[in-house]
């Protein structure tokens, strides 16, 4: 697939809620193509502590207004002045970058897509493709209390939403594995998920008790993004790979996880 | 447009930029950014005799304004080289050079060997300077006679163009160099990164898997142009200059501190079309100064 290098211009920055700003970008003109759990690498200016791009995974496209979006948590002095940019800020963006999830084969395949936090941001695209294709998908969001759970009303558009909160403040209370859905004998053909570490480990092994085939989007530390300085490895059973660039989708059993 | 062309030991380039090592993957993965037979010569990943894994996750520290890494020269050995990634890359209209690294003498030379009956090879870039390795390379870079005694081996098994890269991790690059000039190398390149270290307060932990790592990018440009300075008023042989060089400006301050041409690394990673535009900078540079060729200005500090 091929990557460009681009100027965008910042459309709106919508603050979903405290150290959350979604950057919807757009350069008047279509984009190029992306697939669901691809991601780019975001310039950072005027940030004294940030010399690498940051890798940010797509959000949504919006085909209709020539935008992207990108989910930011503002976790440090970079990803802080990203979510600061205003309307009419032009970003220099590299895109679109890595694998993504494997799509469903036809329409009637039924697919879960479990996300916790800011990890939620790719699977929204991820359902837009899948309904584009007729597909139905099953959305199991998770976090610490509802504030965290973002963008519900756009994932409701899309398919079924079931929540978890650790504090029960909305949906079940509980870890997204500890979810009633996964003793309702409700068959899917496949899981992506997307997330902190430990609770994609743990959809893992709730995927490999039920012979569900699962696919999980890494973030590890990177800096080139193309595969070429071979920083951000992960251990897998082929041995050391990029997730910028073999990921940062992986079928679980690839990975050298304790599941 | 000048004269942008440079010698370096035999080899044309047309331009004085190159890719350095380990930062523009096999040129490949960058061609959808730039017309990689615009850049002066890529110089791929370090190749090993043996397939490597490289050391463990994590491999990667960001710094003010620069990186470490210990990636510890992953690559998949001279075998698959050739086999594999040589065929992708021999008819892309540039000098493509091989970064050669090893642990012992034996093994750079037989690597330097197999490099040497690919065709469309014209040099290589002896790496006896990489920080993430035990017994690998610096080893050898950090004394003269190492650096001699390597380069030596190589200088039998290898009769192209054979670039020496050094490391600053010493206190008289200038003094190595001369040992590698006399053991028969066509140039040097330096430098190599500087070996630091970054540490997670909140663990109490070192960030990289093997505490140490190489320091890369712009932090490291001073040190480098001094190295640069020093070295071309010390040997006869060309000087290919790197480290930090992040826009034309940057690669025109190599040139004139005795650097014949410069490498491009860390720069990549922010801006993959960053090579081109150096080039383009430097020949705006030339016209500025009515120059008609980059040569003029090879060196040409003024005292």
């Amino acid at each position: 697939m091929r990557k460009y290098i681009l100027d965008l211009t910042v459309a709106a920055n919508e603050h979903l809620r405290e150290g959350y700003a979604l950057l919807k970008l757009t350069q008047g003109r279509p984009l190029p193509s992306m697939l669901p759990g691809q991601f780019a690498e975001l310039k950072v200016e005027g940030s004294e502590t940030t010399f690498l791009r940051r890798p940010i995974s797509i959000n949504y496209v919006d085909e209709e207004k020539n935008e992207v979006w990108f989910l930011i948590h503002e976790v440090g002095d970079g990803t802080r002045k990203l979510g600061a940019m205003a309307p009419g800020d032009t970003l220099s963006v590299v895109m679109p970058l890595g694998n993504g999830f494997t799509m469903p084969a036809s329409s009637d395949e039924k697919v879960l897509l479990v996300g916790g936090g800011v990890g939620t941001a790719p699977l929204l695209y991820m359902g837009k493709k899948m309904a584009d294709m007729g597909c139905r998908p099953s959305f199991l969001l998770g976090g610490r209390s509802a504030g965290d759970l973002m963008q519900l009303d756009m994932f409701a558009e899309l398919g079924d939403v079931y929540l978890t909160t650790e504090d029960g403040s909305a949906g079940e209370q509980g870890f997204v594995t500890q979810h009633s859905l996964w003793g309702e004998g409700q068959r899917f053909d496949r899981i992506a998920t997307c997330g902190p570490k430990p609770m994609m480990v743990a959809v893992a092994r709730c995927a490999q008790e039920r012979g569900i085939d699962c696919e999980a989007s890494l973030e590890n530390m990177m800096a080139c993004g193309l595969g070429a300085c071979l920083c951000c490895v992960e251990n897998t059973v082929e041995g050391n790979l990029c997730v910028c660039k073999e990921g940062p989708v992986f079928n679980t059993k690839k990975l050298l996880w304790q599941i | 447009m000048a004269d942008l062309s440079v010698n370096i030991g035999g080899l044309k380039l047309k331009n004085p930029v190159m890719t350095a090592s380990g930062t523009f993957g096999y040129g490949l993965e960058f061609s959808d950014f730039v017309n990689l037979e615009d850049i002066g010569g890529i110089i791929v990943k370090g190749t090993t005799l043996k397939p490597r894994e490289g050391n463990p996750y994590p491999r990667m520290a960001e710094t003010a304004q620069g990186m470490l890494n210990c990636v510890g020269l992953q690559n998949k050995g001279v075998d698959y080289f050739c086999e594999h990634i040589y065929p992708q890359i021999k008819d892309i209209g540039t000098n493509m050079i091989v970064n050669v690294s090893g642990s012992c003498c034996e093994d750079y030379a037989e690597c330097a060997a197999r490099i040497g009956e690919l065709e469309r090879i014209p040099a290589i870039e002896l790496n006896i300077s990489c920080p993430n390795v035990k017994q690998g390379g610096m080893a050898f870079g950090v004394t003269a006679e190492g650096a001699a005694s390597v380069v030596k081996a190589v200088r039998e098994a290898y009769k192209k163009t054979l670039i020496v890269k050094l490391s600053p991790n010493v206190t008289d690059i200038a003094g190595i160099a001369r040992s590698v000039e006399d053991a028969g190398a066509d140039a040097v390149s330096l430098i190599n990164t500087l070996m630091g270290m970054a540490i997670d307060i909140e663990k109490r932990r070192p960030v990289l898997s093997i505490a140490t790592g190489g320091l890369s990018g712009p932090a490291v440009k001073p040190v480098a142009l001094r190295m640069v300075w020093q070295v071309a008023k010390a040997v006869k042989i060309p000087v290919v200059g790197l480290g930090g060089i992040m826009n034309a400006r940057d690669a025109v301050e190599f040139l004139l501190a005795g650097a014949t041409a410069v490498e491009i690394g860390t720069a990549n990673f922010i801006d993959p079309a960053v090579t081109v535009k150096v080039a383009r900078g430097i020949d705006e540079y030339l016209e500025r100064h009515g120059c008609s060729s980059v040569r003029e200005i090879i060196g040409a500090l003024e005292a």
